[in-house]
């Protein structure tokens, strides 16, 4: 944070999980307050279950609306995942088929939460590494028709989809191009570990602990062609270099983001 | 939904649930296997969170050994609730049943100390008393009015009684403690607040835990030094009152007569 903060113009927004925060008091809302005088904040949640079979925790959501209330973020953000059943919390974003009735109750999900928190948020594509044969639909056109509905933006995980791609042997730019790309308002890039399924193909595993891969540059380098600059966030969790080394990531995400806006002021 | 979330989450914290039917892999490989990647995401990153927040438990039995208890934990005992803040508020209580680590009796608690710590940490902020209010020191001139006073402690504040030598044990893995033997079976006790940003661990003289404990129910100062005295006959009511003034453990105090602040 210190190293952060003697050269803020480094980066360009700070996110952070908002379950950290939940807290009473102390150092926790310290280190936001002064993350918020210095840059964008965005907020990205890891337990609201907008993909459970079951309603929205009503308790976790106000906990939410106060933590927004506490410090407004640029931008709240979640997953097309579930992480908790039958009262008990995974801390993993676990996968759900995509079919008629899966849609319908995230659909109503995301609109129950937009409601509640009074703000459109953004909904992330998930890395999976198993497919259900309940499904019907496939991942980009779900998230299309979930953005369709209920008016949410997409956060776009590049590393996700390039490690649920390759996971599941789909055509990663087929799965970009029926994405509703007009609606990503914020992309994740990240790091990922290569282990083989039973068969020897690659089984991709988001780790967020690794530098980010060169095929998720490359899709970075593409998406932003096509939906102009939007924020890119560098998640790293785990195994983390000197900040130095994560600099060079942002300055690196920086570079291509100016590529992207480059033909676009030539336009106007 | 629920059926198959029911069994994937089942198969999440025992390998030996085989997992939702239904699931499929492109290439036809196991998908077993692939479920694993789960399983392991939550065993590993409910443990590295204990790792964290217990940081003298892992280096007091090192680094296989907690992992081993830690994962045998999360098993057991996985979050009740999204925020992790809480997650392994009940290690202390497990590892006191834990019969690998009965050689360590004095590990729960150390557990325990850490757990209060974090705690503090994550409590509600409050302002100390700065300096005693005219009308208290008015009270206190006459010592039984000043005995029906009652102190309203920070939400930060607990307090750690125990049979080991805990909080030496804890203090000897502080940089900026100067490590020295500790007699492991010499009974400590332990004040835990947080008075700005800090969290601050006081040891607690002869006393001192019943004292801080009776007056965290609410009860008066003379209450809290008559169970204090009972528990421990050199009891110095003084000496407790200056350590908790001082180090700015009170945010508050009722005078006689008035209701609960």
């Amino acid at each position: 944070m210190d190293g952060l903060l003697a050269d803020p113009s480094a980066i360009g927004f700070v996110e952070v999980h908002a379950e950290n925060f939940m807290v009473d008091g102390g150092p926790q809302h310290r280190v936001l307050d002064r993350v918020r005088e210095a840059w964008p904040l965005s907020l990205h949640g890891v337990g609201l279950c907008i993909g459970g079979a079951g309603p929205l925790d009503a308790a976790h959501l106000a906990r939410l609306r106060t933590l927004l209330q506490r410090h407004p973020p640029a931008v709240f953000s979640e997953h097309l995942a579930w992480s908790s059943h039958g009262g008990v919390f995974f801390n993993d974003l676990l996968p759900l088929p995509y079919n008629a009735a899966t849609l319908a109750s995230v659909c109503a999900h995301v609109d129950q939460v937009q409601a509640h928190l009074g703000r459109r948020m953004l909904l992330e594509n998930p890395a999976t590494y198993v497919e259900f044969s309940a499904s019907t639909l496939d991942e980009s056109g779900f998230l299309a028709e979930v953005v369709r509905r209920t008016g949410c933006g997409l956060l776009l995980d590049l590393n996700n989809l390039w490690v649920s791609c390759t996971n599941h042997g789909r055509d990663v730019r087929a799965s970009l191009a029926a994405l509703p790309l007009q609606a990503v308002g914020e992309i994740h890039i990240a790091g990922h570990a290569v282990e083989q399924d039973s068969t020897g193909a690659p089984l991709l595993i988001d780790t967020h602990g690794a530098p980010v891969a060169d095929p998720v540059w490359a899709l970075l380098a593409d998406v932003v062609q096509r939906t102009g600059p939007v924020p890119v966030l560098i998640e790293r969790d785990n195994n983390l270099p000197p900040l130095a080394g994560l600099l060079a990531e942002a300055a690196r995400a920086d570079a291509v983001l100016q590529a992207a806006r480059q033909p676009r002021q030539e336009a106007a | 939904m629920h059926a198959m979330q029911a069994a994937f989450a089942a198969a999440l914290l025992d390998p030996a649930q085989p997992g939702p039917s239904g699931l499929r892999s492109w290439n036809g490989s196991r998908t077993d296997q692939r479920l694993a990647v789960h399983r392991n995401n939550v065993t590993v990153s409910l443990v590295d969170a204990l790792a964290e927040s217990f940081p003298v438990v892992l280096a007091l039995v090192g680094e296989d050994f907690f992992r081993a208890m830690a994962t045998v934990f999360v098993r057991a005992h996985p979050p009740q609730g999204v925020v992790l803040a809480r997650h392994g508020d009940g290690l202390p209580d497990f590892i006191a049943g834990f019969a690998p680590a009965a050689s360590l009796p004095w590990l729960a608690d150390v557990a325990r100390l850490e757990a209060l710590r974090r705690q503090a940490g994550h409590a509600a902020d409050a302002t100390p008393l700065q300096s005693l209010p005219p009308a208290v020191l008015a009270v206190l001139q006459d010592s039984a009015l000043a005995m029906q006073l009652r102190l309203r402690l920070l939400p930060s504040v607990a307090v750690l009684a125990s049979a080991h030598a805990a909080v030496s044990l804890w203090a000897a893995h502080q940089a900026d403690e100067p490590v020295w033997t500790v007699d492991t079976s010499q009974p400590e006790s332990a004040l835990v607040l947080r008075p700005d940003m800090d969290v601050l661990v006081l040891r607690l003289p002869p006393g001192g835990a019943v004292f801080v404990r009776t007056l965290l129910q609410g009860l008066t100062l003379g209450e809290a030094a008559a169970q204090a005295l009972a528990a421990a006959p050199d009891f110095d009511l003084g000496f407790n009152l200056q350590l908790l003034l001082q180090h700015g453990a009170v945010c508050a105090i009722q005078l006689p007569g008035e209701g609960q602040p």
